[in-house]
């Protein structure tokens, strides 16, 4: 039994980073309808941004909030600079283009850090949390940073004009520029907070699977899994399939024989693929009604 | 609307606009292009005739996922699973049954297409990013598959099989590099008469119909759901044969030769190809060969750089890929020829 509660305490930690990363690529895909396969990128190389500053001295929490406004900006920049002219481009353009980013983004990352692998600080330390055996402080930590993310976010869509604002130009953007409000600079808005909660993503995992140019490949794909388990619809529904793929791969990884760490992958995606073939849409997700 | 429906409308406006049988080249054309295939290897280097043969094995690969995506309008980033099995049944068959090289190749296609066939039925609900990311899972998945223990007798496992070159036959004064590529331009060549005779076909019309408008189609009588499974089952039969033949260019397969980078790279030669354009399907495999070379060659460390770079100019500059570019130096040549 000691052994079921620590699998999934444990998969609820790596769960919150997938719901992270999953709630970043919902965010982009209710802005522009397309899943950002940078994501990832953008995540690594804000975290690499931090260890740099780090490097040079600065301490944790004031590299974790420069970071966080250089993800910000840098989120803005690409939306304007690159997808912006590619609105109305075939979805196979985006995803090239998708491709491109991660391209450009991964080898750049490569040539200023290079490819060894590199120790990551934890802010929470290492040490079992509450003198409990479950669970690590850093575990714990993860959790608490993606719960008051949420509950930020929460409040943001929910309380505040620009949150409103942003809600209304993803779904229904024409309406939206009748009322007054931006619809364009909403979009770049979405892709900054995305990048945003990409890079605390990226920051809050590299202590575990440590810093390197390719370190978010598997989160990545997790978070898309958690995504469309939830629904792309649905950023409540990325939160929870975040956390429950996260808890479903330690569990399966533990329990299924001749699964292991190699197949945990394969696995986790045989799942998704199924929740899909059954209910499409995802769990949270809208169904919508085709006309001819 | 859906995006995978977007996409199609969109690609509906730019088929609009050119000529119907856009689909190929002139006739012409073709021959010009078949003849400085057949010709140039004979004045070429061993290394440059391997690359050809390369080219010509990623054009099938790529030819075979514009017959499913811009044929029936499915997405696929999961062909690199499809092209690793043909590979493995080509290398299994030739080295542990002593199987004639020949013989594995349409093996591979059958085995594939019976593969791609089974993996349409589930695929079948899924449309536009989902389905990317469904096929993606597959390619993810496929060299953790091909590790299993279980296999591990027939695959080698993580070391994989090494493959033997053919000779030439009945005593040809040939080269092993030489005839391959005669082989593998045989091949090739027998596919695409196959896939243009497939699209201008009454299954092809419904792959269309199906592509511009599935409700449409299905209440005009296409059995949308055999069509669609059809497609998947015929692009990946094309890219087992292409695994095959790659099997035996390179004399190797091993799992993490299969890996996502190899799905990234075909779709992304249909993309520069221009989707549903066959003869584009060249040009593409062209760029995804020998683009990353030249960009190793203007710089080492940044070689992702500079082909992310690249590939960002010809989105912006020509979103619809080499047809687009056929198309503009068709218009010019009229013009000339009427002044």
């Amino acid at each position: 039994m000691e052994l079921f509660t620590n699998q999934v305490l444990a998969g609820i930690a790596t769960g919150a980073i997938y719901a992270c990363m999953a709630l970043a690529v919902v965010m982009i895909y209710q802005a522009i309808d397309h899943l950002n396969f940078a994501q990832g990128e953008m995540a690594m190389f804000a975290t690499f941004i931090s260890w740099q500053l780090m490097q040079w001295g600065v301490p944790y929490w004031a590299a974790f909030v420069i970071t966080l406004a250089f993800a910000f900006v840098g989120g803005i920049a690409i939306e304007r600079i690159l997808f912006k002219p590619l609105a109305k481009a075939p979805i196979l353009t985006n995803v090239a283009g998708f491709i491109a980013l991660f391209a450009i983004i991964n080898s750049s990352a490569g040539l200023i850090w290079d490819f060894t692998i590199k120790q990551y600080p934890t802010p929470f330390g290492s040490s079992p949390f509450l003198g409990s055996q479950l669970i690590s402080t850093h575990q714990a930590g993860m959790i608490g940073v993606t719960l008051l993310l949420l509950l930020g976010l929460f409040f943001f869509f929910q309380y505040t004009r620009i949150g409103l604002a942003m809600r209304a130009a993803a779904s229904l953007p024409e309406s939206a520029r009748l009322v007054g409000i931006n619809t364009s600079w909403m979009i770049a808005l979405g892709w900054g907070m995305a990048s945003a909660i990409g890079a605390i993503a990226g920051m809050l995992i590299a202590p575990v699977v440590f810093l390197e140019p390719n370190m978010m490949g598997g989160v990545l794909i997790y978070g898309f899994a958690a995504a469309v388990l939830g629904g792309l619809s649905s950023p409540f529904g990325a939160v929870v399939g975040g956390f429950l793929v996260g808890i479903f791969e330690n569990l399966a990884g533990t329990y299924i024989p001749g699964v292991g760490n190699e197949l945990k992958l394969p696995i986790a995606l045989a799942l998704i693929i199924s929740v899909l073939v059954v209910k499409p849409a995802g769990l949270f997700g809208r169904h919508i009604v085709k006309r001819v | 609307m859906s995006a995978a429906e977007e996409v199609v409308a969109e690609g509906h406006e730019a088929v609009e606009a050119v000529p119907k049988r856009a689909m190929t080249l002139s006739t012409t054309t073709s021959l010009v292009v078949l003849a400085a295939f057949l010709i140039v290897p004979l004045f070429a280097k061993n290394f440059i005739i391997f690359q050809l043969t390369m080219l010509l094995i990623y054009g099938l690969a790529v030819l075979a996922l514009n017959i499913l995506t811009g044929g029936s309008g499915q997405f696929s980033l999961g062909q690199s699973a499809f092209y690793a099995v043909g590979a493995y049944v080509t290398a299994v068959l030739m080295e542990q049954f002593n199987v004639n090289y020949a013989l594995t190749l349409p093996v591979a296609g059958v085995i594939c297409f019976g593969f791609g066939f089974l993996f349409g039925q589930p695929a079948l609900r899924l449309s536009g990013v989902y389905l990317a990311l469904a096929t993606f899972a597959l390619a993810t998945a496929m060299p953790q598959l091909l590790k299993l223990n279980f296999l591990e007798h027939w695959t080698g496992g993580v070391q994989g099989l090494v493959v033997t070159k053919p000779d030439a036959p009945f005593g040809l004064p040939m080269g092993q590099d030489m005839w391959l590529y005669y082989f593998t331009l045989v091949v090739t060549l027998a596919i695409y008469i196959f896939s243009v005779n497939l699209l201008r076909s009454r299954s092809g019309r419904a792959f269309m119909a199906i592509r511009d408008n599935e409700i449409a189609a299905s209440s005009m009588g296409v059995n949308v759901a055999l069509y669609k499974t059809l497609a998947f089952g015929v692009s990946a039969g094309i890219t087992g044969v292409a695994g095959g033949l790659s099997a035996i260019a390179v004399q190797f397969v091993a799992p993490d030769s299969y890996n996502i980078t190899l799905a990234i790279s075909l779709f992304l030669g249909m993309v520069v190809g221009g989707v549903g354009w066959l003869p584009g399907s060249f040009v593409g495999a062209a760029f995804i060969i020998f683009v990353p070379n030249m960009a190793e060659s203007i710089s080492k460390g940044l070689s992702g750089a500079v082909f992310g770079v690249l590939l960002f100019l010809v989105i912006f500059l020509v979103p619809h890929g080499a047809r687009q570019v056929a198309i503009v130096s068709q218009q010019l040549i009229g013009k000339l020829k009427k002044n």
